[in-house]
């Protein structure tokens, strides 16, 4: 029993070593945690700063020019064009050089103060609707202020939002984006890594080796899997220190609590893995059952960037046999809203059960070849 | 002759991919299926917010709120009760996504003062749903702020013209404004990513296979086999590449008919210059994989080396967060960033009809990518001595 254990023991130490001597795996599995927390905490917002705008005059008079030189006055908008007909208005939306044309009817001034109803234009470049809409709105409430200034307001009462983002008062997206990257290294680590470099011995026959020697199979699959086990919780706290070193990511729970979630999602991770090396007959299509079952899953079925909320029900429904969504739920309840036990214990024994269902099907995938 | 070669490499190169049932299945469906679950999972737009009410009010105004949020369609009213800590623990508990909280005498500040707070508190653990459902809830509020003023205005705007000291009477102006959104006036998010979804798809066979076929039999052994042989550099590397060329692009094909006849995208532009400008990506998309597979030694390194570059040029190319919000820095990587382009290409293509001129900009920048990128390979690529 002692020399088995001993043989584990050297078996881990060696597996270690394939994958530190691997230098430049290493270096990219440290590095893009590292990176990705860079990107989404600089350079991934949905605010535009600068509106394209091209204005339609035909008539430029007093009150045209001063509207004009309300939005040319605000940051927010760059005025790129000004013209007198409105042709030039396809050519710069169809080739991406405007955002937004405001045209104003012919004698603008002179209906404005005969008090004839007079009908502003706003057209936007709606092929991103999202974008499309968030700078119509703030066209809207240039336009709006304009029109309250010269007593055009057709609005007499205000309903006066007050907004609070609970737990996540500005919106930070980086403090949105970490716990999903977690599970999103977690899940490269361990099920994409796991069920390639297990294949790969698999292909080349060195798995039937292991398979001969007096090592138990489930000692050579913990083998296997274990530095990717601590070279993913590793990972863990790379991309905790730097969100919380660079973008003072908040973590208001548990530590513990978090890493023993990580350990639970990472053998989620392994399970699954395992099970893909074991079906996937080369290398070349566990690699590509695992992009497919897994990491893009993750990514978009997860919550992590786009709004579970926002599915179709048929998606909605297949996100909940996605292990990420629920160590996403964990990990933002931990960090972001602080809480424990008592709330996250549906999502942590969703993950046990899926752990168990997967573990019992890999060990049996993998039984006809220890047999 | 060497023509001759290369012919008999590339039968080589189709018969074993073709021969591959997994790899051939997953080349032809998988993308079919990707692009039917991304172009669905791929959207901020929330339909059904859960809404916890706290009417203090219990005014008809108040009950107003409620009803106009609810009508909408986005807001779904699951919850309610005077007390606000019970909807903080529902919030806490995941079961709701806004509390509204109207305060005691809404009413009367409407009618009194023609304005009212209220509070709306959203779950920000999703920040991008949250700024969603906020822009949803405002526009609601302002809606229904207009009606309450069409409502009181009759009984008490003379006072307020007064108490403003009197707004001019004669040819009170009267401007009213009409907004439009051009391309996509549904605002079907969906047709906006098909698209770029595309581009994905193509860029993963393309990269992906490129790195994984070459390291493939760098870890055989057949590429010493290969390099032993008096093939050359540029035949070998012309046999690699036309085959994932070929299927890249009938790749491309079936996610245009998918995205044709299954999302209705409109294709606005011509789909001539839509493959021309996929055979110039491609060269490049190509050209990066080959590079990957001179620095990677395993499939696993290709992998993941084509992995993580995929993942920060498709985070920085737009598709996902529009590159005018990336600060200035990140705007300029985009420009050397061939995805950037090329969904720029596809959008404004597919969806404004933009023609060759429009685009001439993206297209010049592709094929300057594509050929450094291809040439940067090339040189790289040296038939190992050993």
């Amino acid at each position: 029993m002692a020399d088995r254990r001993s043989a584990l023991h050297a078996f881990i130490v060696k597996e270690m070593r394939h994958i530190l001597r691997d230098r430049q795996t290493l270096t990219i599995l440290l590095l893009l945690p590292l990176a990705m927390v860079v990107l989404f905490g600089y350079a991934l917002r949905n605010d535009i700063t600068d509106v394209r705008l091209v204005v339609i005059d035909p008539t430029p008079d007093y009150a045209t020019i001063a509207l004009r030189n309300r939005f040319a006055g605000n940051p927010r908008f760059e005025i790129v064009a000004t013209s007198q007909t409105p042709d030039l208005v396809e050519p710069l939306f169809r080739r991406g050089d405007a955002d937004l044309a405001l045209a104003f009817p012919p004698r603008f001034a002179e209906s404005l103060s005969q008090g004839v109803p007079t009908r502003l234009l706003l057209v936007g470049d709606a092929s991103d609707p999202n974008t499309g809409s968030t700078m119509a709105a703030y066209a809207t409430a240039v336009i709006t202020s304009y029109q309250a200034e010269i007593g055009a307001t057709g609005q007499a009462v205000r309903i006066v939002p007050q907004l609070r983002m609970r737990f996540n008062p500005t919106l930070e997206s980086v403090n949105l984006f970490v716990p999903g990257l977690i599970a999103l290294v977690l899940t490269l680590i361990t099920a994409l890594m796991t069920s390639i470099s297990l294949s790969r011995e698999k292909e080349r026959g060195t798995l039937e080796i292991l398979l001969v020697s007096p090592l138990h199979p489930w000692q050579i699959i913990l083998g296997k899997v274990m530095p990717y086990l601590l070279l993913a919780l590793g990972n863990v706290a790379t991309a905790l220190l730097a969100a919380w070193a660079v973008f003072h990511v908040p973590f208001r729970g548990s530590l513990v609590l978090l890493l023993s979630a990580s350990v639970l999602y990472s053998m989620v991770g392994l399970s699954l893995g395992v099970l893909i090396a074991a079906l996937a007959p080369s290398q070349r299509a566990a690699m590509l059952g695992a992009l497919a079952g897994t990491m893009l899953p993750n990514a978009l079925l997860s919550g992590m960037i786009f709004p579970i909320a926002s599915l179709p029900a048929w998606l909605r429904m297949m996100t909940y046999v996605v292990p990420a969504r629920w160590f996403i739920v964990i990990a933002r309840g931990i960090m972001l809203k602080g809480v424990g036990l008592t709330y996250l214990w549906k999502e942590l024994a969703v993950l046990t059960v899926m752990l168990v269902v997967l573990l019992i099907a890999a060990v049996r995938s993998f039984k006809p070849r220890f047999a | 002759m060497r023509l001759r070669v290369l012919r008999f490499l590339l039968r080589k190169e189709f018969l074993q991919i073709v021969r591959d049932r997994t790899l051939l299945g997953m080349l032809f469906i998988m993308p079919v299926i990707q692009l039917l679950v991304l172009a669905n999972a791929v959207t901020f737009e929330v339909k059904s917010a859960r809404m916890y009410v706290i009417d203090k009010d219990h005014s008809s105004m108040s009950r107003g709120v409620a009803t106009r949020l609810a009508a909408s369609g986005r807001f779904v009213p699951t919850e309610s009760s005077p007390s606000m800590a019970e909807g903080d623990e529902a919030m806490l508990d995941r079961r709701v996504d806004l509390i509204v909280v109207i305060p005691e005498g809404f009413e009367r500040g409407i009618v009194r003062d023609h304005r009212a707070p209220l509070q709306l508190v959203f779950n920000a653990e999703d920040g991008a749903a949250a700024a969603v459902m906020q822009t949803y809830a405002n526009a609601i509020l302002i809606n229904y702020a207009g009606e309450l003023g069409a409502e009181v205005s009759t009984s008490v705007v003379t006072n307020v013209s007064v108490a403003d000291g009197g707004a001019p009477t004669r040819g009170h102006p009267v401007m009213e404004l009409r907004r439009r959104g051009w391309y996509n006036s549904e605002l079907d998010y969906r047709e906006y990513m098909v698209p770029g979804i595309l581009v994905v798809l193509v860029t993963m066979i393309g990269t992906l296979m490129t790195a994984m076929n070459i390291v493939r039999e760098k870890e055989a052994g057949t590429l010493d086999q290969l390099n032993v042989t008096p093939i050359n550099r540029s035949t070998f590397i012309a046999a690699k590449l036309i085959p994932l060329w070929t299927f890249a692009m009938i790749d491309l094909s079936i996610g245009l008919v998918v995205a044709r006849f299954v999302f209705h995208v409109p294709m606005l532009g011509s789909l001539v210059l839509i493959f021309f400008a996929a055979t110039i990506y491609l060269v490049g998309a190509l050209g990066i994989g080959l590079w990957i597979s001179t620095v990677a030694e395993t499939q696993q390194q290709a992998m993941f080396v084509t992995f993580s570059l995929l993942m920060v040029y498709l985070l920085m190319s737009g598709l996902f967060t529009p590159i005018r919000g990336m600060p200035a820095w990140a705007q300029w990587t985009t420009e050397i960033n061939p995805i950037a382009h090329f969904v720029a290409l596809m959008r404004a293509v597919l969806l404004k009809g933009a023609r060759m001129r429009d685009v001439a900009s993206h297209l010049a920048a592709l094929a300057a990518i594509s050929s450094v990128v291809l040439s940067i390979a090339i040189r790289q690529y040296h038939k190992r001595s050993a």
